[in-house]
């Protein structure tokens, strides 16, 4: 049967038929979600985060994730999951040891440290925590105060300064998940731009753009990322500047990251507007683009309109395939010292801190971020290959 | 004769690359504010006289493209600039003096490229000699279980994240102690080891950085070469050679494999330049002393020269991992010519 014409014999459109077969491919549907529920987790980060992700917690360093359990001591079990408060014993080998007097069961909305969700509206409430406990002995409520305060629960640990690798995790992924999007945007557009000018025009234009396209497509990506993040640091008066600075002035931390995904999108342009470049070349020469000409049609609104959407299906499966890439760089970045700055949690300067005098031999649970990058490139890998096979002409039903 | 006028051709296509790139990190370099000895200005033991004469000494008083122009200067005759001494005594190609190191440039980068370059090469080898065969069969049995472990498993290891199995590698050497978790030789005891015991300390070096940057390389090529292997074993010429009763296994490896290996040959040159870029971090991660480590630390000194001279390195060695890539394929498919043709 032929795809492009539904039961009822009507034509269906090209989107149509994309999300026809988008639905049936399992790979991609897998990626899709697994995207989905982290973006989701990015987004609704500060309420789902238990903890505040920045301040240092004093009295657990290094703390291991917490055990829950479900049978007290006395063998009951309980369907709400519960944790038993733990004890520093020993700060140097940072052991801790389980007071099971007292259970204290894990609840949903409960309310704790006040944060702001999405920067304006301020709120108590999390989406678990642990309000009070209950005593093995007796079964009845222990109500927490200055003396005996309310144990933490972390859900993947802590790091060395006592704080919630999970509410870290959740914060970090803010940052981790949006450099990939604003990153390939910038990329995207400047390739695109850059390759249907090169490719329309020809000519003096097109050798100057395409050699500096090829000088810039030379240097090692790291290399050229680190150049430019080292010309533009603190006090460049130019940087300055633009941020609107005093002199002197430390960056501030958003300035880092508009500066970090800048210099991410500016460096990976050249390959898609080679590309791009080539596909212009090869539809420049089609009637429909001179029709378009003798109609009056301006040089750029035949690039804009006419050119460059036909290059779509390239674009978005270069797109996909390429977010990782920019994740990646972020963690670069915060390797070479140069990306998110502390206290601010990034997943590449939680991986750099686990990296430092290699405390993440001891303490394994510091590589959380680790699996969460690689989940999160797995899943972008595997809806790119999905797009692909959905939009590519040739594919056999 | 053809490849011969074809290399030439590369070759004096480089040299304006490196040109522009040692530019572009001049500038970039000089953009940045303070320069090597910014850092003692602030030290009060030191008196303005001596910071002053030092940037004398180092050429850092002058503009950056004067200083520039006085660089090239040295890399093409040698004596570079007047205001070194020690410079003066470099031949062709002195691409200056690195201030942190207190050596030229090119003693600095020296055994760091050879380091780098021998846990590249040793990827490499890894990556192909692992990717080929798995390829091959995951290929000619197409939806076998072999196929389907395979394929699952070069997925994973595509995704993987360098830096994230670099620090799983660590976990791993230091936690079984069956490897050393960094560096490329044992220094303690080097110095007392024969001959083969420093061969067999330099390879148990070398084993984990190989798997980590060799496994996402082999993810890629086991991908190709199977994807390859499926295209031509569907080809016309294949079902000829089964329609004569050729053996099944003179098809497959005198007809097909010769047939879709070449696509993979294009791949290596990519590879070379991934290469550089993933052993960069994987060396500032497993601490090895390669050019990754030495380039950041230059970086962050504003050892201006060693800079431009480990970038221009690492440009360099992507520029002729393209054109070895091109020969390559030249001499594996004698149907590529290097004839000029109209676009």
């Amino acid at each position: 049967m032929n795809p492009s014409i539904t039961k009822s014999g009507h034509l269906r459109s090209p989107f149509r038929i994309f999300i026809g077969r988008m639905i049936h491919n399992r790979i991609a549907i897998t990626g899709g979600l697994i995207l989905f529920i982290l973006y989701t987790l990015a987004l609704f980060g500060s309420f789902i985060a238990p903890y505040e992700p920045k301040a240092p917690r004093t009295g657990t360093p290094h703390h291991p994730p917490a055990k829950i359990h479900f049978v007290d001591t006395k063998g009951n079990f309980h369907i709400r999951p519960f944790i038993y408060k733990t004890e520093l014993k020993d700060v140097r080998r940072r052991t801790y040891i389980e007071d099971r007097n007292t259970r204290y069961p894990i609840r949903f909305f409960v309310r704790g440290e006040s944060y702001f969700l999405w920067w304006i509206f301020e709120c108590e409430t999390h989406l678990f925590g642990i309000s009070h406990g209950i005593s093995e002995k007796t079964n009845e409520p222990v109500m927490t105060n200055e003396i005996n305060p309310t144990p933490s629960i972390y859900l993947l640990g802590s790091d060395g300064l006592g704080r919630d690798i999970f509410s870290r995790l959740l914060s970090g992924a803010k940052i981790s998940l949006s450099i990939g999007l604003i990153g390939i945007l910038i990329t995207m557009t400047l390739g695109l731009l850059i390759g249907g000018i090169s490719g329309y025009f020809g000519g003096v234009t097109d050798t100057l753009l395409m050699r500096f396209v090829e000088l810039m497509m030379s240097i090692p990506g790291l290399y050229l990322i680190l150049a430019l993040r080292t010309a533009l640091s603190e006090s460049n008066p130019t940087l300055s500047f633009v941020f609107g600075l005093e002199d002197g002035e430390p960056l501030h931390p958003g300035h880092i990251y508009v500066l970090i995904v800048v210099i991410l999108g500016l460096v990976g342009w050249g390959g898609t507007a080679r590309v791009i470049r080539g596909m212009v070349i090869a539809l420049r020469k089609l009637d429909y683009i001179s029709a378009a000409r003798s109609l009056g049609a301006s040089d750029l609104r035949i690039i804009t309109r006419h050119l460059l959407p036909n290059t779509m299906t390239y674009v978005i499966i270069a797109a996909t395939l390429s977010i990782p890439g920019y994740i990646l760089g972020e963690v670069a970045l915060s390797f070479l010292n140069v990306g998110i700055n502390e206290p601010h949690a990034s997943w590449g300067n939680m991986l750099q801190e686990a990296h430092k005098s290699l405390s993440f031999v001891k303490y394994p649970w510091l590589l959380a971020p680790g699996f969460l990058i690689f989940i999160t490139v797995f899943a972008f890998n595997f809806l790119g290959d999905g797009i692909r096979d959905a939009l590519d002409p040739k594919h056999l039903e | 004769m053809h490849l011969f006028r074809f290399i030439i051709h590369r070759v004096l296509h480089a040299i304006p690359i490196l040109i522009g790139v040692s530019i572009v990190t001049f500038y970039l370099i000089n953009q940045s504010p303070g320069n090597y000895l910014s850092s003692m200005k602030l030290d009060p033991r030191l008196s303005d006289e001596f910071i002053i004469q030092e940037e004398k000494r180092l050429g850092l008083d002058k503009p950056w493209h004067l200083s520039y122009l006085y660089w090239i200067r040295g890399v093409i005759w040698g004596d570079n600039a007047a205001w070194t001494a020690p410079w003066k005594k470099g031949g062709c190609l002195n691409f200056g003096y690195s201030f942190a190191h207190n050596k030229p440039v090119f003693d600095v980068l020296g055994d760091r490229a050879c380091n780098t370059l021998l846990i590249a090469f040793c990827a490499m080898l890894f990556a192909w000699l692992v990717a080929i065969p798995l390829g091959i069969i995951a290929g000619a049995k197409q939806y076998s279980a072999m196929d389907k472990i395979a394929s699952s498993v070069s997925f994973l290891g595509l995704s993987v994240p360098d830096v994230f199995l670099a620090l799983l590698a660590i976990y791993f050497a230091k936690v079984t102690g069956w490897f050393p978790a960094g560096g490329l030789i044992d220094i303690r005891n080097w110095d007392e080891m024969s001959g083969f015991q420093r061969m067999c300390d330099r390879i148990h070096h070398l084993v984990l950085p190989t798997f980590v940057l060799g496994s996402a390389m082999t993810a890629t090529l086991m991908r190709h070469m199977r994807g390859q292997i499926l295209d031509v074993l569907r080809s016309d010429f294949i079902r000829t050679a089964r329609a004569k009763g050729l053996d099944q296994r003179i098809v497959l490896f005198r007809h097909a494999i010769r047939n879709a290996i070449n696509p993979l040959i294009t791949i290596l040159g990519y590879n070379i330049s991934g290469l550089l870029s993933g052993a960069f971090l994987v060396e500032v991660v497993m601490s090895l002393p390669g050019l990754g480590r030495t380039t950041i630390q230059a970086f962050f000194e504003k050892d201006l020269f060693l800079v431009t001279g480990s970038v221009l390195l690492a440009t360099f060695m992507l520029v002729v991992g393209n054109l070895i890539a091109d020969i390559l394929l030249a001499i594996s498919d004698p149907r590529i010519t290097f004839q000029k043709t109209e676009e």
